[in-house]
């Protein structure tokens, strides 16, 4: 009979301090001697993690009423638009927000300074209703003085996401930094054999309700995320090899740590932020076994050409080969680098597995798993109607 | 023999010194153009690689900065913000020069400063604009 185990008694032996956890690295190096059966009997949880920045992330905040009370229509936190088409003093501020005027400072640097304890202006106006008299607000806010603040992602944790080079003549600047032209350099996001959804590619253990770290602190996954496609192109490990499956996330922004947040800026593109994630794996069967010990070797994503309109596929590479320094496209050798931070991930994986070996933080299971087979579609455009 | 890397800024008065020459001729040094700026009739700004003895190299930089030229060595005219750094990796798909690498076994950010060429693409490429260059 194949040894399994199940959540109950994982979380048994983590709070028991008898559990055996493992970083997603330090499963994968254990693989090289052990079988799949063989690393469930020993292993209970591994580790993985990821930061790298992901623009759909954002916070919702609710400012607390003045006295009078105004209904904010439109609502500014240090310049930066927020969201204002919800109750009168709730709203939603997007990483990726900005003043035109100064581009560099986003929705993002917003969160970074209210999380720091920095104090934010607040100004909102309003049409003045007969409960919410009032028509503009101009204030200081900050973590302390909000009531909610909360970290919303839509979209984050990219299972693999492609390699970036550049055949123009020019210099792009993008969100996968600045790539040069003439095939000079190639640029990639993940953590390899790190990254959480490509230790657990086909989503049996990551679902709605997996509790996971976030910012720091202890937050959920709670959807898949925007633009969840799990019809992608996968290589004989079972992994995607292109942009696949994605997570919606959420936690208390006000038990985060900026440690573990970092909001960014690209040249010519926009604001961002770097988001830390981490998600434990329970080891339940040689099936969860087989797929935490992926290697750096086996996982695989494709080369795109982000000269060229509709970014082409130019090539396929492994992490291992990314990390080796440089890949080859086209014939030509050419210089790689990351644009997330494998060292932060290995922070936070370490970081996750000490909370699970403490009995600080328990392995979920979903409450339900994510949908199979969907895909993408596209924007469509058709004639509009100008009656 | 030594080498190290300075920037010179020339105010409007002293652009028409042939200090390269004098640094080769009177001090014996192997002098290496990597950047210049000229702006003239107000200043320039000169990235000199300096090759040759030690007290040769000193007494270079003395001549130069008795000709009332700034001359500073290149890692004091860089600034990165290292206590800030993620360690993202943007710095090093822009850095031809190698002076910003990668550690391969802790994926942490090496800055050898004396490789810099200032080409400056680096202080656009930091998604946390940690890198600062006096050049000009």
């Amino acid at each position: 009979m194949p040894k399994t185990k199940t959540y109950k008694e994982i979380n048994r032996k983590l709070k028991s301090g008898d559990a055996v956890v493992l970083t997603a690295e330090e499963v994968s190096e254990l693989a090289k001697k052990l079988s799949p059966e063989e690393i469930v009997e020993k292993v209970d949880v591994v580790t993985t993690a990821t930061f790298g920045a992901m623009c759909s992330s954002g916070a919702i905040i609710n400012f607390g009423h003045a006295d009078p009370p105004i209904r904010m229509e439109k609502i500014r936190l240090n310049g930066v638009p927020c969201y204002e088409g919800w109750a009168a003093v709730d709203s939603y501020i997007g990483a990726a927000a900005c003043n035109p005027d100064n581009p560099s400072y986003g929705g993002a640097h917003v969160i970074q300074d209210l999380l720091e304890g920095k104090d934010v202006v607040l100004e909102a106006w309003g049409k003045g209703t007969d409960d919410y008299p009032r028509k503009h607000i101009k204030t200081k806010i900050n973590i302390n003085t909000v009531n909610e603040f909360t970290l919303f992602n839509p979209r984050n944790a990219y299972q693999n996401y492609n390699v970036a080079v550049n055949t123009a003549k020019r210099i792009l600047h993008t969100y996968m930094g600045t790539l040069l032209p003439n095939l000079r350099n190639a640029t990639y996001s993940t953590s390899g054999e790190l990254s959480p959804l490509i230790n657990d590619p086909e989503m049996k253990t990551i679902g709605i309700g997996t509790r996971i770290f976030l910012g720091g602190a202890q937050g959920f996954v709670v959807w898949p995320g925007t633009q969840f496609h799990t019809s992608r192109p996968k290589n004989e490990y079972g992994v995607p090899v292109t942009n696949a499956a994605t997570l919606a996330v959420i936690g208390n922004l006000k038990e985060m740590s900026p440690e573990y947040l970092q909001a960014a800026y690209y040249e010519k593109y926009g604001t961002s932020m770097f988001i830390g994630v981490g998600i434990p794996i329970p080891v339940l069967n040689a099936d969860i076994a087989k797929r935490v010990s992926i290697n750096n070797s086996q996982i695989e994503s494709h080369v795109v050409d982000f000269g060229i309109v509709g970014e082409p596929k130019v090539g396929q590479v492994t992490f291992e080969q990314l990390q080796s320094g440089s890949i080859t496209v086209n014939g030509k050798k050419i210089r790689t680098a990351p644009v997330a931070s494998l060292a932060k991930a290995r922070k936070i994986a370490g970081e996750l597995k000490e909370w699970l070996l403490n009995g600080e933080f328990e392995v979920s299971k979903p409450v339900q798993l994510f949908p199979t087979n969907t895909s993408l579609k596209s924007l469509k455009e058709t004639e509009v109607d100008n009656d | 023999m030594t080498k190290k890397r300075y920037i010179l800024n020339f105010p409007p008065e002293s652009g028409d010194k042939a200090f390269t020459y004098y640094l080769v001729k009177d001090y014996d040094l192997r002098i290496n153009i990597l950047k210049a700026e000229v702006y003239p009739g107000k200043r320039g700004s000169l990235l000199l690689e300096l090759e040759g003895k030690k007290e040769n190299i000193e007494k270079g930089v003395e001549y130069i900065r008795n000709s009332k030229v700034t001359c500073e060595s290149l890692d004091k005219r860089i600034r990165w913000n290292e206590e800030k750094c993620i360690n993202c990796g943007n710095c090093t798909a822009v850095c031809f020069a190698n002076a910003l690498t990668m550690d391969r076994t802790n994926w942490t950010l090496a800055f050898d400063k004396n490789k810099c060429v200032v080409c400056e693409l680096c202080i656009a490429a930091c998604p946390l604009h940690l890198f600062e260059i006096d050049f000009r």
